[in-house]
This record gives structure tokens, C-alpha cells and sequence, in this order.
């Protein structure tokens, strides 16, 4: 009986320890070759396109919003020379990286896990396997390399139209000036934010791939098998990436020294 | 030239549930073999360990002195190239045509120029008879079409074993007739040794050199295809002539009430043993045995009406 319940206590863990072997086995492929160039490509373009348009669009509002809640705020403080600065901070500190995680998580993961799932069960992994073809190096590899590039470039994407929303915003609705806004810009922001914001991407597009990949590859039970993989993939990627945001925030506040205007 | 696969002591559950215990076999070198099994017997779970994409839980696979089982990752991927499998739907990459399907393994494995593959992958795919086809998508063609691809594919790294898992399910009676002669002369042209697992009476009977049943978590019989088919053991009786009366019943095992009542039932008379199929150019596969020799040799006498001509069923052999 206590060997039972043992297990079923466990069992998460066993879950965990799975999914981390499938990214040390990712990680190996990584460095194996031959290297799948077109296959990296080719995912990297469809996991953009995907992406792209989504992103942009959730940019807008998020810097929207950012301006309109700390340009409310900074205006009681007598401050509004800094929304600019304000602005910046936020977006590229932390809306950049969120907002990427969830799109590359919300519609390149899934698209990887259905992927990846709707071939599992047609066996064409194990026709792969058995014609001699590691599908972590020849399929999981590119997608995993592809989610992480496209991953930065979205940062920078959100990056910019944040900013860009948060500026039409407090320009034209709040009345701000122009000159301040763009002016405060450095006041409290600086480069590491950027490198920051960028790392946080990268890893984020490392996560949602690996999660949705191992979900995909273990898909089992038919159509429906597929779709569980693909929900699952999504939900525990959000859980994960939440967790290591804050976990790489709190570790950025330690290593660099907030600016002082 | 074909090679044996050596199958010792093979079990394997999943959780709690017992596949099958105990399995042990030698599928002997370029011959054909079918393993039989009521739908549910692990069949293609044999089939998947067989090429080490399962791991049993006890037991060994050797294959040219190498254990499936045991090895590493790496001599695994090695080994699996002397494999060709054909899956149950054919397992095409949905995202490549037909053509780039079957040429896949040599664009991967060798280093042939694109004028040698399409050579390799025309001959394969006219021995399919998938001419003209090349270009279709898996998903655009019909179930025939796609297990006939995949049987392409299996066979363009000139495989020493070829598995076949269910190569007859969804098929139409006379597809898989000529499925079944193409496997026969695919035998005596490549001399590679052939496992089907299929659950298919007419190819079980007129197909292979030997025949092995899977029964109840256990391998109930192996052995030459005329041992199985004059057998009076009850299980491979009831299974190789697709009666009700016998050991096996609708859910895996008949239970005591029905076995008594049947008791007092006579069997029918064994039907008499048909001839192998023949290689369509008439001349006997190396390892094809004349028909009857084993019942001769081991003093069985056949049921009346064996290895004549006219008794051949269905089986394709037209000629």
C-alpha cells in the first residue's frame, strides 16, 4: 500500500525528471551532426509567421496600457518629464519578454506539440527511428534552435512597438511633450536591460520548445492524444515561464544595480 | 543474404499488464515467417521490440551477435539499418510526396547522387507498381497506396530483414493477393528474411515457411508451416481455420461453462493443407521446402486432399 501511494507521490517528479532529460538530450542533438539547415530555416519562417502579426498586436495595447497607467500615476507624483523613462523600463525590462514568452509559447509550441503529436501517432517517428533517424537531432533540434532565434527577434519587435504604442498614447491622449518623453528615455533605463530582456527571450523560446516537443513526441491515444499534448504543452509552458521570469528578474536586480537618474 | 534474429525469454508488460511472457523463437534466415494472434495478443508489440523502438522488461533480441535490448543508443541506430519496416498505415512523412518519401533513407544514409536515387527509387517504386504517382502527397492517396509506399521505402536500403506489420489490413481481397505474391517474389529475389505479423488466414496459409501463433500472454506454437497446419493442438486448430469452437473466445478466453458445453461438439475435419505460393517466375525460393516434405518426414499423415493443385484458395496464385 505505501509503495502505492509512494508512487503516485512521485510521480511528478518522475514527470520532471523526464522532460529535463528530453532538454539534455536536445542540448546533446545540438551539437551533433549533420546540422538540419533547411529544416531550421523552414521552422524558423513558419514559427515567424505564425507569430509576427499576434505579437505586434499584443504590443500595441501593452504599451498602451503601460503609458496609460503610469502616465496617470507619474502625472500625481509632478514627474511627467519621466513617462518616457518609465515606459521604456517597463516594456523592454519585462512586457518585451513576457509578451514574446506567451506568443511563442500560445502559437509556435502548440503549432510544434500538434506538429510533432499528429506524427507520433501516424508512427512516422518510429518509421523515422527505424530507418535510422534520430528524430530529436533530424526534427526537435531545428525547432528547439528556430523557437529561440525567432524568440529574440520578437523581443526586439515588442521592444519597439511598445515603446512606439506607449508614445501615441502618452503624446496624443495624455498630452505629454514629445521631446520629454523621447528624452527621458536613458533616465532609467540602460543597456543590460536590453541584454537582459534579450536573454529572458532566448530562454523563454528554449522552454516552449523543449515542453512542447517532449509533450508532442509523447503524445499516445489517437486524435484526442494530440490534442491533451497540445493543451498540456501550453499550460505548462506558461506555468514554467512565469516561474523563471521572476526567478531571472529577482537574479538581475542582484547583479546589476538599478540606475539612478 | 538475410540474417537469423535470435528471440530468448522476451516479456514485456505495460504497468501491471502482462503483453506477453516468455517468448522465444528463432526466425531462421531468409525465410518467411507469419506470426498469427487474435487481435489484442501484442502482435505489433513483438514487432516494435523486435526493432528496439519498446524495451522488454526481461529477455534478448540478437540480431548478427548484437542484443536489441542491451545496447547502446548508438549500435541500435546502426543495427536498425539493416532493418526495412512496413507500418500498419505505411507511415508516410505527411509533409514530403511520394517521391521524396521513399528516397528519404538514401538521401540520409548514402552518399549517391541525385541521378543514382531516382534510378534506386524508380526501380522501387515500379516493383510497387507506384509509377506515376511520385508526386502525390500521402494524405492524397488511398490506404492501398500508402502501404504500398511505404513497402517502397522499407525496401530502398536493401534491408536483410524486412517486417511487415498487418500488411493486409484495409485491403481489398484482391490487393492483398497481389501483396502477398509481390512479398514472395520480393523473397526470392532478395533473399532477405521476412516477418508478417498479420491476423490474415488466407496469407498465414499460403504465404510462409513457418507460421507462429501468440495466445494468451504466451508464443503457443512455432514452426514449419505444415507442422501449424496439420496441427490437432486446439488453439492453433481453431485459430488457422477461423472456427468458434476451440479454446479461444470473443473476449481473449472462453470461460469453463462454454468449454464444457462444447465438449461433446465434434471439430470439424482439418481443410486439406494448400500449396505454398510460388514465386511468379516459377522457380522455388532458396529456402521454399517441397510441399509435404516435412509431414514425411515427422510421419504426419495430411489431411485428404493436400498440395494438389486445385486446392490452392484464393491466395493469388493464379498462374
Amino acid at each position: 500500500m505505501s509503495s502505492v501511494s509512494a508512487a503516485k507521490v512521485l510521480a511528478p517528479v518522475g514527470t520532471a525528471g523526464k522532460l529535463f532529460a528530453f532538454g539534455l538530450d536536445v542540448c546533446r542533438g545540438i551539437f551533433r551532426r549533420p546540422f538540419q539547415l533547411r529544416e531550421f530555416i523552414q521552422q524558423a519562417w513558419f514559427i515567424a509567421s505564425v507569430t509576427i502579426v499576434p505579437t505586434a498586436l499584443v504590443a500595441i495595447p501593452f504599451g498602451a496600457v503601460i503609458a496609460l497607467q503610469v502616465g496617470g500615476l507619474i502625472t500625481q507624483f509632478g514627474a511627467q518629464s519621466f513617462t518616457g523613462s518609465a515606459s521604456v523600463l517597463a516594456v523592454v525590462r519585462e512586457a518585451g519578454p513576457i509578451a514574446t514568452a506567451l506568443l511563442v509559447a500560445g502559437a509556435g509550441g502548440s503549432a510544434i506539440a500538434a506538429d510533432l503529436g499528429a506524427r507520433k501517432i501516424r508512427e512516422e517517428l518510429d518509421a523515422m527511428m527505424v530507418l535510422g533517424i534520430d528524430p530529436i537531432q533530424r526534427l526537435v533540434v531545428p525547432r528547439v534552435l528556430a523557437c529561440m532565434l525567432v524568440s529574440v527577434f520578437l523581443n526586439g519587435l515588442v521592444s519597439v512597438v511598445g515603446v512606439a504604442g506607449g508614445y501615441v498614447f502618452n503624446v496624443i491622449l495624455q498630452h505629454g511633450t514629445p521631446g520629454a518623453y523621447l528624452a527621458s528615455f536613458t533616465a532609467l533605463a540602460q543597456m543590460s536591460d536590453v541584454w537582459q530582456g534579450l536573454i529572458k527571450a532566448l530562454i523563454f523560446g528554449l522552454i516552449a520548445a523543449i515542453v512542447a516537443s517532449y509533450k508532442g513526441m509523447n503524445a499516445g491515444g489517437g486524435p484526442k492524444g494530440v490534442g491533451d499534448a497540445v493543451n498540456e504543452s501550453v499550460v505548462i509552458t506558461f506555468m514554467l515561464l512565469f516561474i523563471v521570469n521572476f526567478v531571472m528578474t529577482a537574479i538581475y536586480f542582484q547583479l546589476v544595480p538599478a540606475k539612478t537618474g | 543474404m538475410g540474417v537469423d534474429i535470435k528471440i530468448e525469454g522476451l516479456t514485456k508488460s505495460f504497468g501491471k499488464q502482462l503483453i506477453w511472457g516468455d517468448v522465444s523463437l528463432t526466425v531462421p534466415a531468409g525465410e518467411i515467417c507469419v506470426m498469427l494472434g487474435p487481435s489484442g495478443t501484442g502482435k505489433s508489440v513483438l514487432l516494435k521490440t523486435l526493432i528496439g523502438l519498446l524495451k522488454p522488461d526481461r529477455g534478448s533480441v540478437v540480431i548478427e551477435g548484437v542484443d536489441i535490448c542491451s545496447c547502446a543508443e548508438k549500435d541500435l541506430y546502426e543495427i536498425r539499418k539493416l532493418f526495412g519496416v512496413l507500418f500498419q498505415d505505411g507511415a508516410m512523412f505527411g509533409s514530403m510526396n511520394l517521391y521524396d518519401n521513399v528516397a528519404f533513407p538514401l538521401r540520409e544514409h548514402t552518399k549517391k547522387s541525385e541521378a543514382d536515387i531516382r534510378k534506386v527509387v524508380m526501380e522501387k517504386m515500379d516493383l510497387v507498381g507506384l509509377i506515376g504517382a511520385e508526386d502525390k502527397l500521402p494524405g492524397e492517396i488511398s490506404g492501398g497506396m500508402r502501404k504500398r509506399a511505404g513497402l517502397a521505402r522499407a525496401l530502398v536500403l536493401d534491408p536483410e530483414i524486412v517486417l511487415f506489420d498487418e500488411p493486409d489490413s484495409g485491403l481489398d481481397p484482391v490487393r492483398t493477393a497481389f501483396l502477398n505474391q509481390l512479398i514472395v517474389d520480393l523473397n526470392a529475389q532478395i533473399d532477405a528474411t521476412f516477418l508478417i505479423v498479420t491476423h490474415d488466414i488466407n496469407t498465414a496459409r499460403t504465404v510462409p515457411d513457418n507460421i507462429g501463433l501468440l495466445y494468451h500472454k504466451h508464443l503457443a506454437m512455432f514452426g514449419p508451416r505444415e507442422m501449424l497446419l496439420s496441427s490437432e493442438e486446439p488453439v492453433v486448430r481453431q485459430f488457422l481455420n477461423a472456427q468458434r469452437v476451440g479454446p479461444i473466445g470473443m473476449s481473449e478466453e472462453k470461460d469453463a461453462d462454454q468449454l464444457a458445453a462444447e465438449k461433446d461438439m465434434d471439430l470439424p475435419p482439418l481443410p486439406p493443407i494448400a500449396l505454398q505460393l510460388d514465386p511468379s517466375n516459377g522457380i522455388p525460393r532458396r529456402s521454399q521446402r517441397p510441399p509435404g516434405e516435412w509431414c514425411r518426414e515427422n510421419g504426419v499423415t495430411p489431411p485428404p486432399g493436400s498440395f494438389l493443385q486445385d486446392s490452392v484458395l484464393a491466395g493469388g496464385a493464379g498462374a
